[in-house]
């Protein structure tokens, strides 16, 4: 290892510009000509329109056009697409309705595009968009997923009963028979709370058309900006692949809600060729927790059956997806492929069963928020797994050692082949870090001052490196899910990495020069990482998923591979060798067994100047390009302690102790890994604890704001305490797992099995706020108070 | 934001001229409520009356027997300032408890008392310590200022000057803070005057701040924490949303009440 290589906890390279102000975001950027893009939004859940009346709105000052779905029709520009088929149990193909970009005939959920207005100024955008007169007629609104499918309310005239599908996984007989020869069976129902992602930079726009050209121009921040650009052209139509530029600059934080292809981008890019003038539209937080898509938003119904021994015979669960007014994006693979096949969580379990409806509510739309399926599979399995220790009256710890996977490969009954791991390593590090040992004593000694103390674990798992094309192909994605990479050496030896990972916080332009830096043994500050461009990048899957470690790292290693192997080459003649006697190591072609030597960066000058052989013999230049599929998704798995505090009195829950031990197989970069661990857990205690979207019955968002949606603060995480095992992993050249949504995914079920713990029942739901736990407080209390 | 004039005048009489003969105007002081609501589009004055440049609006005296706080006075200031820590920390206290920095240097007591925001924590300490608001056309007492939601015996031009606090012999304030907002969900100001005990409410009540009239009868007995257990307020008249009930509320004022108590007899 290097001091810039893999495994060095190199400082953050972006930092420098991000901490003194000279990142740059969409919002920073101003086209000449620039107009203003404002979008009149549906105040109603569920209404039809019966018409629109822009002319007064087209009379104000400075207004350059009002646009509606009326005006997209007739340009035929498609409607936004939902990427991933899912298909019902009976063989059917889910139901999509449509999702025009704005409104046609009707509005399904409060927020909804119903017009678009372009003028000189925001302020005059805004202006004109009042004068805009609709008339709506209000149709009865479902908000709830359950109550949508039994409510004859159709949403979308293609699922009458609002279910999009009624999909499962796993052997229902062979689960069936395994409940029948049950010693003890665990029933749980349980909500996983609908989220909003709230990003630090919201979603923004600036579409741009050349007319000269023919050509358009979008930036935004996105995650995947040549998968925006392939949608934008393949499906919606907006313009031809190769006359379409999507660039997504610096970008403050996606949690995937900057993956999908939304409605308000889609039409600035449209409309600026319209008017013939740059159109930006930024998000304002409102908006954004009106649009962006949400997350999660389950109710479920879990099965848990044991043997005499203690050892898990099968798993039964029934779920119901909310998936909003439209399909988003992925929406469709999210509650399916993303989730049931994390089922089997780290333990060895013969036989599982999941169903799972999709339904339509006049709602946002719902896709893929940090862990994406998997925390709600985590959450699923790991309070089973407590609730059922704690039933049996065995200690969680030993109960989920009992169950532990051992051996790898390891087939479970749900997709999945979990390559390599060690879960009794991570439990045995997690017990010690966190003084498993000492929590009776501290027990105690909150209960001399009148609190209740609790300890929950989470074993999580996830499936990650998302994922080999074939595979997911054969699950209905529309798309490969392999990541490209370029490696450009210049002239002088300093090195662009070009890139189809996109980095929106996770530090890619420090981890992916430390892996060029250690394999071609030159220093760190001579790598620039490109992205984000696709312009520059030729193509790219981007990030999400977890995959730009094991995914996008994994094709730059092979690119790395194929510019030492081009070098050997080019050093054979500089050095008048063979090239098979060429050696590479630490930055340096040499000569096996002699003491000639050329540095990498002399070597690339001679790869350009191309004075020591003829093009006949070699092409010259050094410059290599790489494609990487992945064989198989990465397994990351840990172990996630929480111990809180709860005061009966108000309902505050603290938690006062954090211990997250993971396997992230290979590190990168410690201290970015470390970094992401305590993203996504305060993501996670953020849903465990304060985050939930509620919409009363009429569909209005009353979580709107930071006013009522509350955040996780820095008050409300306690220090944490962060341990790594290790077991590479065997799939990838790298040896990486990924880690970008672990603590999302570990965090809740851990923090719910330490507060039902503390309480000693295990009925209370996320978020646990203040109220609701106070609440399940009282109910604790009460059969003592009967006494 | 809608189009608006922008006046600052610098004094105090001026300030209230303009009030006077301007149309749809309104004060600003901190901004902290208006401006929000202005950039919503939800508050839409043709007339903007920002007091910010009126150095008379500005700082803390104290006498013997009270403390007056300037209208324009920000609570970083009240928070920080070593007369009122020194004379009645429990409103030092309650000052550092309210919103965030950015708030804290921008809001100020007079745009607080003002604005009556029935979740606010300055109305509690008004009523608890038997202040008197003071305006440019006259002195109100605490008691007789606050009028429900937003509302108070402020008429159209007047504006407040100052709050003058009798300095109690002891006091306490303890908020239970909106998990999302950190508004006082419930906050309670105890404060032990010579002659008189007293619990003012704030966040709870769906008429804006109250007192607490039983409480304040068990204190009487012995102003401790002890004196309130097994005191608990009705939930009738007390506000409902989605982060707290009726019933969780009327809890939260015992415990909040008790806890204020234990920090006021707790001081030495």
């Amino acid at each position: 290892m290097t001091a810039t290589g893999i495994g060095a906890a190199v400082r953050r390279k972006e930092d420098q510009r991000f901490v003194t102000g000279t990142g740059r975001y969409v919002d920073d950027l101003t086209r000449p000509g620039q107009a203003y893009a404002y979008f009149l939004r549906s105040p109603h859940a569920h209404a039809n329109i019966r018409s629109i009346d822009a002319a007064p709105a087209k009379a104000r000052p400075g207004v350059l056009a009002v646009l509606t779905g009326d005006d997209l029709a007739a340009d035929k520009v498609g409607g936004l697409i939902c990427g991933w088929m899912i298909h019902s149990k009976d063989g059917t193909p889910m139901k999509a309705g449509p999702h025009p970009a704005l409104a046609q005939g009707k509005v399904r959920y409060v927020g909804d595009h119903v017009a678009m207005v372009v003028a000189e100024t925001l302020a005059q955008a805004k202006d004109a968009a009042e004068a805009i007169v609709v008339d709506y007629e209000v149709l009865p609104a479902v908000v709830d997923a359950g109550e949508a499918q039994a409510s004859g309310v159709p949403i979308h005239e293609v699922a009458p009963d609002n279910t999009v599908f009624r999909w499962h996984l796993g052997d229902k007989a062979a689960v069936d028979q395994a409940f029948a020869g049950a010693k003890h069976v665990t029933k749980l129902d349980l909500t996983n709370n609908r989220l909003v992602p709230n990003p630090i930079e919201p979603r923004a726009a600036i579409g741009e058309y050349d007319s000269g050209t023919d050509s358009f121009t979008l930036d935004t921040p996105s995650q995947n900006p040549h998968v925006a650009r392939l949608v934008l052209s393949a499906f919606i139509g907006i313009a031809p692949e190769h006359k379409l530029r999507v660039i997504a600059p610096d970008v403050g934080g996606g949690f995937g809600s900057k993956i999908f292809i939304y409605a308000e981008e889609t039409v600035c890019v449209w409309a600026a060729k319209k008017v013939g003038r740059p159109v930006k539209w930024t998000c304002d937080r409102t908006e954004a927790f009106l649009c962006d898509a949400h997350g999660r938003d389950h109710v479920t119904h879990a099965e848990m059956a044991v043997g005499e021994d203690g050892k898990i015979l099968a798993i039964r669960v029934s779920t119901i997806a909310n998936l909003g007014a439209y399909l988003s994006t992925f929406a469709s693979s999210v509650p399916t492929y993303l989730y049931a096949p994390l089922l089997s969580g780290q333990y060895d379990i013969p036989a599982i069963y999941c169903e799972v409806d999709g339904v339509y509510t006049n709602t946002a739309p719902v896709d893929a928020y940090r862990g994406a399926g998997r925390p709600e599979a985590t959450f699923v399995v790991e309070r089973l797994v407590e609730v059922t220790a704690r039933q049996i009256g065995m200690d969680p710890a030993k109960f989920r050692k009992r169950n532990y996977i051992k051996k790898f490969p390891h087939q479970t009954p749900v997709i999945m082949t979990y390559d390599a791991g060690d879960y009794h390593a991570s439990l045995a590090k997690a017990l010690e870090l966190a003084d498993y040992a000492g929590f009776g004593r501290r027990k105690r000694e909150s209960a001399r001052q009148g609190k209740l103390r609790g300890i929950g674990f989470s074993s999580y798992i996830e499936a990650c490196g998302i994922a080999p094309s074939q595979a997911v192909g054969s699950l209905g994605a529309g798309v490969g899910l392999w990541e490209s990479a370029e490696v450009r050496v210049n002239p002088t030896g300093s090195i662009e990495v070009l890139t189809g990972s996109h980095t929106h916080g996770q530090g890619h332009e420090t981890t992916f020069a430390q892996l060029v830096s250690d394999r071609l043994g030159v220093p760190i500050d001579s790598v620039t990482v490109v992205h984000g461009d696709t312009d520059k990048v030729q193509f790219g899957m981007g990030t999400y998923g977890s995959r730009s470690g094991a995914v996008g790292m994994s094709a730059i290693y092979k690119a790395i591979d194929k510019v030492i192997a081009k070098g050997k080459k080019v050093a054979a003649y500089v050095m008048e060798a063979s090239e098979g006697d060429i050696e590479f190591k630490d930055g340096k072609f040499t000569v096996a067994g002699t003491d000639k030597s050329a540095a990498f960066g002399d070597v690339a000058l001679q790869a350009y100047i191309a004075h020591k052989f003829s093009g006949q013999e070699l092409e010259p230049g050094l410059k290599e390009g790489a494609f990487y599929d992945p064989t198989n998704f990465t397994f990351p798995a840990g172990v996630h302690i929480c111990e809180v505090e709860v005061d009966p009195d108000t309902g505050i829950v603290a938690i006062t102790k954090w211990t997250a031990v993971d396997d992230f197989g290979v590190l990168i970069n410690p201290m970015i890994v470390e970094g992401q661990v305590h993203g996504g857990v305060a993501q996670g205690v953020g849903q465990a604890l304060h985050e939930g979207a509620v919409y009363d019955k009429s569909g209005q968002l009353v979580t709107a704001s930071y006013m009522d949606y509350q955040m996780p603060r820095a008050v409300d995480l306690p220090s944490l305490t962060v341990g790594m095992t290790t077991t590479p992993c065997p799939s990838n050249p790298l040896g990486v797992k990924g880690c970008g949504e672990a603590g999302a995914i570990a965090a809740p079920a851990a923090v719910i099995n330490a507060i039902t713990d503390a309480l000693g029942h295990e009925d209370i739901a996320m978020p646990a706020t203040p109220q609701a736990v106070w609440r399940a407080a009282q109910r604790a209390r009460m059969p003592m108070a009967a006494e | 934001m809608y189009a608006f004039e922008f006046h600052r005048p610098t004094s105090v009489r001026q300030a209230a001229n303009l009030l006077g003969k301007l149309d749809e105007a309104k004060v600003a002081a901190g901004g902290h409520t208006l401006l929000p609501t202005m950039k919503q589009r939800l508050a839409a004055p043709a007339n903007l009356v920002d007091l910010n440049g009126i150095a008379e609006l500005r700082g803390i005296e104290r006498s013997a027997r009270s403390v007056t706080i300037r209208a324009m006075t920000t609570h970083a200031e009240v928070a920080e300032s070593a007369d009122v820590k020194e004379a009645i920390p429990a409103l030092a206290e309650l000052a550092e408890m309210i919103g965030d920095p950015a708030v804290r240097h921008r809001g100020t007591i007079g745009g607080s008392v003002a604005n009556n925001d029935p979740a606010a924590d300055y109305p509690a300490a008004c009523l608890a310590l038997g202040a008197t608001i003071a305006t440019n056309k006259r002195k109100i007492a605490a008691d007789d200022f606050f009028r429900g939601l937003f509302e108070t015996a402020l008429d159209e031009s007047e504006i407040v000057t100052a709050v003058t606090f009798p300095i109690p012999q002891k006091a306490g304030y303890m908020k239970f803070r909106n998990p999302a907002s950190r508004y006082a969900l419930v906050g309670v100001f105890v404060a032990k005057r010579a002659n008189e005990i007293r619990v003012a409410v704030t966040g709870a009540g769906a008429s804006g701040v109250f007192r607490w009239t039983a409480a304040e009868e068990a204190l009487k007995t012995r102003f401790a924490a002890k004196s309130l257990e097994g005191l608990s307020h009705p939930p009738e008249g007390l506000n409902s949303d989605i982060h707290a009930d009726a019933a969780y509320r009327a809890h939260l004022i015992g415990v909040m009440a008790r806890r204020a108590v234990a920090t006021a007899t707790g001081r030495e």
